[in-house]
C-alpha cells in the first residue's frame, strides 16, 4: 500500500488550546457530560442530591429573612427570588470551587497525553451549568405555582446565563491554573467566595443597600454577580427597575461589563501562559 | 517524512525550595529560589520516514521517555524544532484517560475522541474495537472489574482502530496473555506492511530486532547509536552489561564502512549466545564499505569483561592482502576457533584500517558481538593445550 506524503508541521508543544477548536469543543463536552453521567446516575438518589442541597439553603434562608425576621415583607414573590438567586449563586460558587483542583485531579491527561488544558476548567464550568439548567426548571416550575406571570423577558435569562458561565468559566481557568502551583489558592477562594455571597442581593435585596446607602448602589453593582442578580430578578420576576436605574445610566452598566470581561481576560491569559509547564509542575 | 527532530534539548529545573503556598509567596516576594537543572536531551536530531518501523532504547533515565513526552506534546521543549506529518497518537502509555467507574461503551468512545476521531466515528468502530480485544462479553462491565491484561486489551486496541498516522508505543505488550501477545505481533506486522509509521519505545531488544527498520540509542541525552536495530540491540546490551572502569573505546565514524552484523556461531553454524568450554565457534563479522577502499586491513579480536584482548586475528585474502572494496560491497570475516575461554562473557571486537602501515583507522568497534562461555572456570583467563612434566631428585640424584 503506498501512503501519500503528509506535510510536516510543527509540534508546538503543550498549549491551553492545542488541537483547534473543534478538538476542544468535542473534548470538552465530552469531559463534561461523562462528569454529569458520573455523578448523578452513580447513585440512586442522583440529581436529587444536588437540588437538595440549595433547596435546604433555601429553607433556611427562608426561614430565617422572610418568617422570622420578616425581611421579605415589603417584598412580593420575596421566596420566588430568593430561590433563583440561591440557584444561581449555588452555580456560581460549585463551578468556581470544583475548578480549583480539577487540573491537578486529573493528572494523567496532563501528563500522559497531549490534551488541550483548557478543557479541564471549561469543562468543570460546563457540567455545573448543565446542574443549574436543571435546577432551572424547578425554579421556572415554583414561579409559575407561586403565581408569577410567564412573560416574554423570560428569555432574556440566556444572555445573562451566558454571562454568568463566562465569569465562572474565567474564574475557573485562574484558579484552576494557580492551584498547580499554590495549594492555598483553595482556601483563599473560600473566604473571597464568602465575602462575595455577602456582597452580593441573594437574600439581602437591592432596596435594602438603596435604602441604607443610596450613595453606594453604584459601586456595588460593579460586582457582576451582583448585576445579574439583580437584573434576573428585572426580568424574570419584575417589581423592580434593572441595574441601568440603580446605577444612575446604562453607561454605568459598562463597569461590571468591563470587570466580567477583564476577569475573563485575565484567567484565560494566566491559563495559558502556564498550559506548556503544567506537566512538569505536578 | 514523518518525524524530524532539530536540535532539541530540554532540562528540567528542580527547586530546592518549592514554594507551595500563595501566603508563602506573598511573606517572601522577593525570595529568589536556587535551582538544580537536569538537562534530559541534550541536542537530538533525528529523521524518522514515512513507513518506518523506528525503534528507541536506552536504559532508565536517558531520556527517552522526555523524548517521548516532547513528541507527543506533553513537554514543551526548551530549543530546537520538532516536525509531525499527519496525527499522532496522543498517547505515551496505554489506558489514559481510561475511567474506571464507566463501563468500556463509554470508555471505548471518551478514549477514541481523545485520539482524535469523532465521537460519530467511535461508535461505529465500536463492535471492531470490542472484537479485537476479545471483550465481547465485558462491554457493560464498569472498567474497574476488568484484570489489569484486559484494560491494556481494550487500550491496545481503541489505539490501533484510531489509525493515526503516527504511532508512538511505549512498552506496551509488558501486560496480556500469550494470545494477545501474539496479536499485537500481527498487528505490528500489518501496520507495518501498511506504512504506518511507528515509533516503538522498548527494553525488549528482540522486538527491536524483529520490527524496526531502523534504531536508535540514547544516554545521557545524547544520541549514542543509530542505525541497524541488531547493532542498536547490541549496543544497548553492551552498555547495560559494561564494566565502568573497562570502558576505553575508539569513537571513530563509521564514515567509510560499517559493521552489517555480528555474531557467534557454533560449528553448525547456528547463531548462538554461549558456547561450551571446548567446542568450536566461528566468529562471523559481516562488513559494508560505504565508499571505496583501497587495500583495507581487517582485523577482529576477543576481550573479556576488564578489556583484555585475548587473541585476535587478521582477514587475508588467498594467503594475502585483501583488494580494494568498492561502495556498497560486502565482506564477511569468520575466524573459526575453539572455546578455551574461562567462563564468563566475552567480547568480540573490530577495526578496519586503511593502506597496508594501518595508521588510518576506518573503523574500531570494542564490542560488534559478545557471547558467553560457559563450562570450566579457569583460574586464568584461558586454557592452553600443554604437556606437564614432573622430575624428582633427592640429594642431586633423579630418583627412578
Amino acid at each position: 500500500m503506498t501512503v501519500a506524503e503528509l506535510p510536516l508541521e510543527e509540534v508546538t508543544g503543550p498549549s491551553a488550546l492545542g488541537g483547534g477548536w473543534r478538538r476542544f469543543v468535542r473534548l470538552t463536552w465530552l469531559v463534561a457530560t461523562t462528569d454529569f453521567k458520573l455523578t448523578y446516575f452513580g447513585s440512586v438518589l442522583g440529581y436529587f442530591w444536588s437540588l437538595l442541597q440549595p433547596l435546604l439553603f433555601f429553607g433556611v434562608l427562608y426561614l430565617m429573612f422572610d418568617i422570622v425576621l420578616q425581611l421579605g415583607k415589603e417584598t412580593p414573590n420575596f421566596p420566588v427570588i430568593l430561590l433563583m438567586n440561591i440557584v444561581l449563586f449555588t452555580f456560581f460558587q460549585t463551578a468556581t470551587a470544583a475548578s480549583i483542583p480539577s487540573v491537578v485531579v486529573r493528572e494523567g491527561l496532563v501528563r500522559k497525553m497531549h490534551f488541550p488544558r483548557l478543557v479541564i476548567p471549561v469543562a468543570t464550568a460546563v457540567t455545573s451549568s448543565f446542574n443549574l439548567c436543571l435546577n432551572l426548571i424547578v425554579v421556572l416550575g415554583f414561579m409559575i405555582v407561586y403565581g408569577v406571570e410567564p412573560r416574554l423577558t423570560w428569555f432574556l435569562l440566556l444572555p445573562l446565563l451566558g454571562l454568568l458561565f463566562a465569569f465562572s468559566a474565567g474564574i475557573a481557568m485562574l484558579l484552576s491554573s494557580l492551584y498547580v502551583r499554590y495549594r492555598d489558592v483553595a482556601q483563599i477562594w473560600g473566604v473571597i467566595i464568602q465575602a462575595l455571597f455577602y456582597a452580593s442581593p441573594v437574600f439581602i435585596l437591592i432596596e435594602n443597600i438603596e435604602k441604607r446607602a443610596p450613595q453606594v448602589t453604584r459601586y456595588y453593582l460593579f460586582n457582576p454577580i451582583a448585576a445579574i442578580l439583580q437584573q434576573a430578578r428585572h426580568w424574570m420576576v419584575g417589581g423592580t427597575p434593572g441595574i441601568s436605574t440603580f446605577m444612575g445610566g446604562a453607561v454605568w452598566v459598562l463597569a461590571p461589563f468591563a470587570i466580567l470581561v477583564g476577569t475573563c481576560i485575565l484567567g484565560f491569559w494566566v491559563f495559558s501562559r502556564e498550559a506548556p509547564g503544567i506537566a512538569e509542575e505536578l | 517524512m514523518a518525524i524530524r527532530v532539530r536540535g532539541l534539548e530540554k532540562a528540567f529545573r528542580i527547586p530546592n525550595h518549592r514554594v507551595h503556598t500563595l501566603k508563602e509567596r506573598a511573606l517572601h516576594p522577593f525570595r529568589s529560589t536556587s535551582y538544580n537543572e537536569l538537562r534530559a536531551l541534550r541536542g537530538i536530531d533525528f529523521e524518522v520516514g514515512q513507513g518506518e518501523f523506528f525503534g528507541i532504547v536506552g536504559r532508565n533515565g536517558s531520556g527517552k521517555s522526555t523524548l517521548l513526552k516532547c513528541l507527543a506534546g506533553i513537554y514543551k521543549a526548551d530549543a530546537g524544532r520538532i516536525e509531525l506529518a499527519g496525527r499522532l497518537s496522543p498517547f505515551i502509555e496505554l489506558g489514559v484517560g481510561f475511567n474506571p467507574d464507566l463501563p468500556a461503551r463509554d470508555n471505548v468512545v471518551i478514549n477514541a475522541v481523545m485520539m482524535g476521531l469523532t465521537p460519530r466515528e467511535a461508535r461505529a468502530r465500536f463492535d471492531d474495537i470490542i472484537a479485537f480485544g476479545e471483550l465481547e462479553g465485558f462491554v457493560d462491565q464498569k472498567l474497574k472489574n476488568y484484570s489489569s491484561g484486559m484494560q491494556v486489551r481494550l487500550a491496545f486496541s481503541v489505539m490501533v482502530h484510531t489509525e493515526p498516522d503516527v504511532m508512538l508505543i511505549d512498552e506496551v505488550l509488558a501486560v496480556g496473555d500469550a494470545a494477545f501477545q501474539q496479536k499485537c505481533i500481527d498487528v505490528f506486522y500489518r501496520l507495518r506492511a501498511e506504512g504506518t509509521t511507528i515509533v516503538l519505545v522498548t527494553h525488549a531488544m528482540s522486538w527491536v530486532e524483529q520490527f524496526c527498520h531502523r534504531a536508535m540509542m540514547i544516554s545521557g541525552g545524547h544520541i549514542t547509536k543509530m542505525g541497524n536495530p541488531s547493532e542498536v540491540a547490541r549496543e544497548y546490551m553492551a552498555e547495560n552489561f559494561r564494566n565502568v572502569t573497562s570502558d576505553v573505546r575508539h569513537h571513530v565514524p563509521e564514515a567509510e564502512i560499517r559493521v552489517v552484523d555480528a555474531w557467534i556461531a557454533d560449528a553448525q553454524d547456528q547463531r548462538v549466545d554461549t558456547v561450551a568450554y571446548g567446542e568450536s565457534m566461528r566468529i562471523h563479522i559481516s562488513l559494508e564499505a560505504l565508499a571505496p577502499i583501497r587495500a583495507p586491513g581487517i582485523s577482529m579480536w576477543m576481550s573479556n569483561e576488564d578489556g583484555v584482548r585475548i587473541f585476535s586475528a587478521g582477514a587475508l585474502e588467498n594467503g594475502g592482502s585483501l583488494s580494494d572494496l568498492e561502495p556498497f560491497e560486502r565482506v564477511e570475516f569468520v575466524v573459526e576457533a575453539d572455546n578455551r575461554f574461562s567462563s564468563g562473557r566475552y567480547y568480540v571486537g573490530c577495526s578496519v584500517v586503511r593502506g597496508s602501515a594501518g595508521l588510518e583507522i576506518l573503523l574500531s568497534n570494542e564490542r560488534v558481538a559478545d557471547v558467553v562461555s560457559y563450562g570450566v572456570a579457569l583460574s586464568g583467563v584461558i586454557g592452553v593445550d600443554y604437556v606437564g612434566t614432573l622430575t624428582r631428585t633427592r640429594a642431586g640424584e633423579p630418583v627412578l
